[in-house]
């Protein structure tokens, strides 16, 4: 069996062969007929779009619900934030994400009349942004729970407010020590898009469904659809290693345990 | 405005509809599980065994199936096994196939840090008992792997649960496929996503409770 990749140089409404094959990828003169190859950078466009969507709301959703799940118990609105945003993680982390994308598409519309005039694509990335958020703040707070307890009292002795102790003392180290869980989630965000096919977002794995019945030369409409997912998430994995080696600071590697015998 | 519909609920939905997807979902849960773990446990050993021939090919299969998103192992199986076998075979047994296959990488890895996790210092002993390989691993560090194992292990039965709920791609009859069947015919779809949401939180949360209260339970104090 062999592998014929030129399926993706076929126009795909009647299969004949375009003029341009690379055209979508070079960026020279379009096709007066879209290729598969077309199809697909396209399709790819739209993951990237709904993956870095939904990862935006995501990074700040987590972070925001992660660092309330640490607050003191001292006040009462802190243990309202506290209970609001445990609810939060519990809410999304316990419905599957197929499913949370139906209810933003089918559900929460009916209630919030002026969803209905979102696009989907929208919904989809509000969907994953949600679902990850909560397992981000689970990132954040195992983060700051890991931060020696010495560095809140030692805030909390300068006169620091609450907002103060984490805008200044906690957040900046917590979130360099999330990098590595954050990247992972990240990738997670990218896979997890793939559900997106299931309210007709044009995106990669819609692509692979539909070309594949089209063409019925499946491996390879496959095999390109998976290849651009893990170079999607190279990608992030790359992003997410810069961030972290210019975010460090010099002298402090981490809060390790050299760090902890200081104390 | 909007109004929720709910007299379609009773128990014929359940029977009619939600049974049989319910059934599907916790028997591929479980098969998963269960072939997961020993495929997994098998690709744990290979990993570690520090054998070329055996290591680079579980490390290959193990980041492979990790690094692309299930649907689309969802969808590869079900192209690939009939073009393998030669016939077609359903979207079901397909699921269950591609579950095992997947979850095993995810296995794999819990069991190979649950292995690591036993101090080196148990098979020194256990060698110098004069213990064969598969004794030693057979009596010695996999019981107290496991046993160390058991709270990540949880963790993924549930993501596995709620994964089942991708098998939407080839059209398996699960409890999502089930709510939305239900949904199509009584002309309520708004409703009964709702209801499957609530479901589908129900179970895993109350999983996760319970995984919560074991896991305080089984921990082996040292």
């Amino acid at each position: 069996m062999a592998l014929d990749f030129g399926i993706f140089c076929k126009n795909t409404l009647d299969g004949g062969v375009v003029d341009h094959c690379f055209s979508s990828i070079l960026g020279l003169a379009g096709n007066s007929d879209p290729s598969y190859l077309d199809w697909l950078i396209s399709a790819w466009g739209w993951t990237l779009l709904v993956s870095g969507l939904g990862l935006a709301i995501a990074i700040v959703l987590g972070i925001l619900m992660g660092a309330l799940r640490t607050l003191p118990d001292t006040k009462v609105v802190y243990q309202w934030l506290l209970w609001f945003s445990t609810c939060w993680v519990e809410l999304f982390r316990n419905i599957p994400i197929i499913v949370q994308v139906f209810l933003w598409y089918y559900v929460i519309p009916a209630f919030i009349p002026p969803l209905k005039a979102v696009p989907s694509f929208w919904l989809v990335s509000m969907a994953l942004g949600f679902f990850t958020s909560a397992r981000i703040a689970e990132q954040v707070r195992a983060g700051i729970g890991s931060i020696p307890s010495g560095q809140r009292a030692a805030a909390t002795a300068l006169g620091l407010t609450t907002l103060q102790t984490y805008r200044y003392v906690i957040l900046p180290i917590a979130l360099r020590i999330v990098i590595p869980p954050l990247t992972s989630e990240s990738m997670n965000l990218i896979k997890n898009s793939s559900v997106a096919f299931a309210v007709s977002v044009p995106e990669l794995t819609l692509f692979a469904m539909q070309a594949q019945e089209e063409t019925s030369h499946g491996i390879e409409v496959y095999l390109a659809v998976t290849a651009l997912y893990a170079l999607s998430a190279f990608f992030v994995n790359w992003v997410m290693t810069v961030i972290e080696k210019r975010s460090r600071i010099p002298g402090v590697v981490s809060m390790s345990p050299d760090a902890k015998l200081a104390h | 405005m909007l109004s929720l519909d709910l007299s379609f609920y009773n128990w014929e939905l359940v029977t009619n509809y939600l049974l049989k997807g319910f059934i599907f979902s916790v028997q591929l849960t479980i098969i998963a599980t269960v072939g997961g773990i020993a495929f997994g446990t098998i690709l744990a050993l290979m990993k570690l065994s520090g054998k070329a021939l055996l290591q680079y090919p579980a490390t290959f299969y193990i980041n492979t199936m990790r690094s692309i998103p299930l649907v689309m192992v969802i969808l590869w199986f079900f192209l690939i096994i009939p073009m393998l076998i030669g016939r077609p075979i359903g979207a079901d047994l397909s699921a269950i196939i591609t579950f095992i296959a997947f979850q095993a990488a995810f296995f794999a890895e819990i069991v190979r840090a649950g292995i690591q996790s036993v101090p080196l210092g148990q098979t020194y002993a256990a060698e110098a008992l004069g213990m064969t390989y598969g004794q030693n691993m057979r009596l010695i560090i996999l019981p107290q792997a496991f046993r160390n194992m058991i709270p990540v292990f949880m963790t993924q039965v549930i993501i596995l649960f709620q994964d089942t709920s991708l098998v939407y791609a080839i059209g398996a009859y699960d409890l999502l496929k089930g709510f939305e069947i239900a949904g199509k015919n009584y002309g309520r779809p708004i409703e009964t996503y709702a209801l499957a949401a609530i479901t589908y939180f129900v179970i895993c949360f109350s999983l996760s409770r319970l995984a919560r209260r074991i896991q305080a339970k089984v921990a082996i104090i040292r």
